[in-house]
């Protein structure tokens, strides 16, 4: 195998790791405030994705694309908060988990109803499209470069927002006691709302982006959704710092796993029985993955409590 | 468990699960049986999951997993004996068509499966433990979707349904009748277990974990013998589920199914013997006339999830029957 062949699949990885990671955050931001597990999460990513096809498609405009999804998932982050996860927070997590998966068959099906079964596509802006010539001869794809600018961007966005904002302190204060800052004046209700908007938003910036490689359809956020759960599991939940190590992990497990293992495989079998036995074992990696961290540390990586 | 007017309700259920066939079977609808059937082996799916999440605690989220191990193990017994090759070449091991071989395969499978999982899920707590089992489900979905031996991504069909000696299985109420009897057992079975010291142990192992390790009993092998027990069950579930449809695909192993069921546990009341029976009951009953009004009627089902979620936590068992049962 070529080193070219490594780095471009290095790259593959870190890409979806950086989508990963924005789905994982919002995950681990409204479970580390508010203790919610929210399931509804993969939604907030397809209504991401709806919001900048519809648009981009009526417009022309990626980048209006992108401000209608962020705006349409936070919109519909805040409305759900407000109208019916705000009455689970202090419930067992069954009842919160029931309540999600109910949000999740209504935003589904409403999201069919609205656009059909048939997917949209959303194009790659001309400026973002083509392959870029890299150092050492590789050529890669700008818009999945672009992409992992965003996503590290995003990151460094919300690391400086947790920890240098006084949006973070309130946030911080709101993880570690929230009676405490209930009592110092801080109205609660709105910085959950706040919170529950911000990660919705950071799915729907996942699904919008996401949505100009893939295909934009009903369904596409729950797979996700569940990698971004594999990824809180590794890292800590309620550690975005958690989340970042444990999104690049999955996603270059993924991604290189993939690639790599049916070759190994190929080294000492029959191709087709290495193919076979690489990829299913592939597909398994991730998980095989946090098995093996959570048998070591059962609360992940960056975690404190279960 | 459960007072006199619960007990009711739950005869009524059994009496009605039995008399709609019946009928259908009068009035020659063989479809209306084939909805009963579907009720049945949910139904059998359900108080599985119940036996774990209602009675133990434990929020599997990833119970798909034995559902589907039940029905990829009929399926590839039958898949070696109606093509005639060898289940395991080397010791020439035949397939099946034999239904009780089937379950006690899908049976052992199911529970060596939950025994494996549980072993590594029960190390976390809460939603750890809702996420691994979910992340279980979808190792193992992947997994059937990615091996082709056995129809991979689209499944394997079976030509006849499997025998059971001395019944036509091939007759619809038939096949009925064996699942019916089958969720009876089981719920007999669960219901005695519940009442036995270790249902009593596993309850309190939900309620009060610190005083049950006080009396010296170790909740995690509890846990663990709850855990394979309900995969086992539900694993029973996916057998005859897969016989029903005469059809095995990788969405028995996907997430939605896990919703699912959990959902059928839920509609008819956590922790109740027979929540799962009535609950998928009315799943079928929704799924059937909401399902002819509109194409969208999952909206109309997250709706109503949502309302016993947030104001009818009993569920229907719960608002017929009216007494509370002990919850945390």
């Amino acid at each position: 195998m070529s080193p070219i062949l490594v780095i471009e699949q290095v790259l593959n990885g870190l890409q979806s790791g950086v989508m990963l990671f924005l789905m994982a955050a919002g995950l681990t931001l409204i479970f580390g405030v508010m203790g919610l597990i929210n399931l509804a999460h993969g939604a907030l990513y397809m209504i991401g994705a709806f919001a900048a096809a519809a648009v981009a498609g009526a417009t022309g405009s990626f980048l209006l694309g992108l401000v209608a999804a962020l705006t349409a998932s936070a919109a519909a982050g805040a409305l759900i908060e407000a109208s019916v996860l705000r009455r689970l927070y202090g419930r067992d997590h069954l009842d919160q988990v029931l309540a999600t998966f109910a949000l999740i068959l209504i935003l589904s099906e409403g999201t069919r109803w609205l656009f059909g079964s048939f997917p949209l596509y959303l194009d790659i802006p001309d400026w973002l499209s083509g392959p870029v010539r890299l150092p050492g001869g590789i050529r890669y794809p700008l818009y999945r470069l672009a992409i992992i600018g965003i996503g590290l961007l995003v990151a460094l966005g919300l690391f400086a927002l947790i920890s240098r904002t006084r949006i973070g302190i309130r946030i911080r204060a709101g993880e570690a006691d929230r009676e405490m800052i209930g009592a110092l004046g801080v109205n609660i209700s709105v910085l959950y709302t706040l919170v529950f908007a911000l990660g919705a938003a950071l799915a729907g910036l996942a699904g919008a982006l996401i949505g100009a490689i893939q295909s934009v359809q009903v369904g596409m956020g729950e797979p996700v959704m569940i990698l971004a759960f594999v990824v809180i599991v590794i890292g800590g939940i309620g550690s975005i710092r958690g989340a970042l190590v444990g999104a690049l992990l999955v996603g270059l497990t993924d991604t290189l796993g993939r690639i790599f293992l049916p070759m190994l495989f190929g080294l000492f079998m029959e191709p087709t029985a290495a193919t076979t036995t690489g990829s299913a074992l592939a597909s398994m990696s991730i998980y095989i993955l946090m098995a093996a961290v959570l048998l070591v540390k059962p609360t992940g990586l960056y975690g404190s409590a279960g | 468990m459960g007072g006199r007017r619960e007990t009711m309700v739950n005869a009524l259920l059994l009496a009605g699960l039995l008399a709609v066939p019946l009928w259908a079977l009068w009035a020659d609808e063989p479809f209306t049986i084939t909805l009963a059937t579907r009720v049945a082996i949910l139904a059998l799916a359900g108080v599985g999951l119940n036996l774990a999440l209602g009675t133990g605690g434990l929020v599997s989220f990833g119970h798909a997993v034995f559902f589907g191990i039940g029905g990829y193990a009929m399926g590839i017994l039958a898949f070696h004996a109606q093509n005639y090759t060898p289940l395991i070449e080397a010791l020439s091991i035949p397939g099946t068509k034999s239904m009780p071989v089937i379950w006690a395969v899908a049976v052992l499978a199911s529970a060596l499966v939950a025994l494996v999982i549980g072993a590594l899920s029960l190390r976390t707590s809460g939603v750890y433990f809702i996420m691994i089992t979910l992340a279980f489900g979808q190792m193992f979905y992947y997994f059937t979707i990615s091996w082709p031996a056995y129809g991979g991504e689209d499944g394997m069909s079976i030509y006849l349904r499997n025998s059971f000696p001395g019944v036509n299985t091939l007759v619809p109420f038939n096949f009925f009748a064996i699942s019916y009897a089958l969720l009876l057992a089981v719920l007999l079975l669960v219901g005695r277990l519940m009442r036995a010291p270790f249902g009593l142990a596993l309850s309190a192992a939900r309620q009060n974990e610190a005083r049950l390790r006080a009396v010296g009993i170790d909740p995690y092998r509890l846990r663990l013998s709850a855990f394979t027990l309900s995969g086992a069950i539900t694993g029973l579930a996916g057998a005859l589920y897969a016989d029903l449809n005469r059809f095995v695909s990788p969405s028995m192993f996907s997430w939605q199914t896990s919703g699912e069921i959990m959902v059928f546990v839920i509609l008819g009341g956590v922790g109740r013997l027979f929540g799962p029976v009535a609950g998928a009951a009315l799943f079928i009953l929704l799924e059937h006339f909401l399902g002819g009004i509109s194409e969208y009627w999952h909206i109309f089902l997250g709706a109503l999830l949502l309302g016993v979620v947030l104001f009818a936590r009993g569920g229907l068992i719960g608002m017929l029957a009216g007494e509370e049962v002990a919850h945390d």
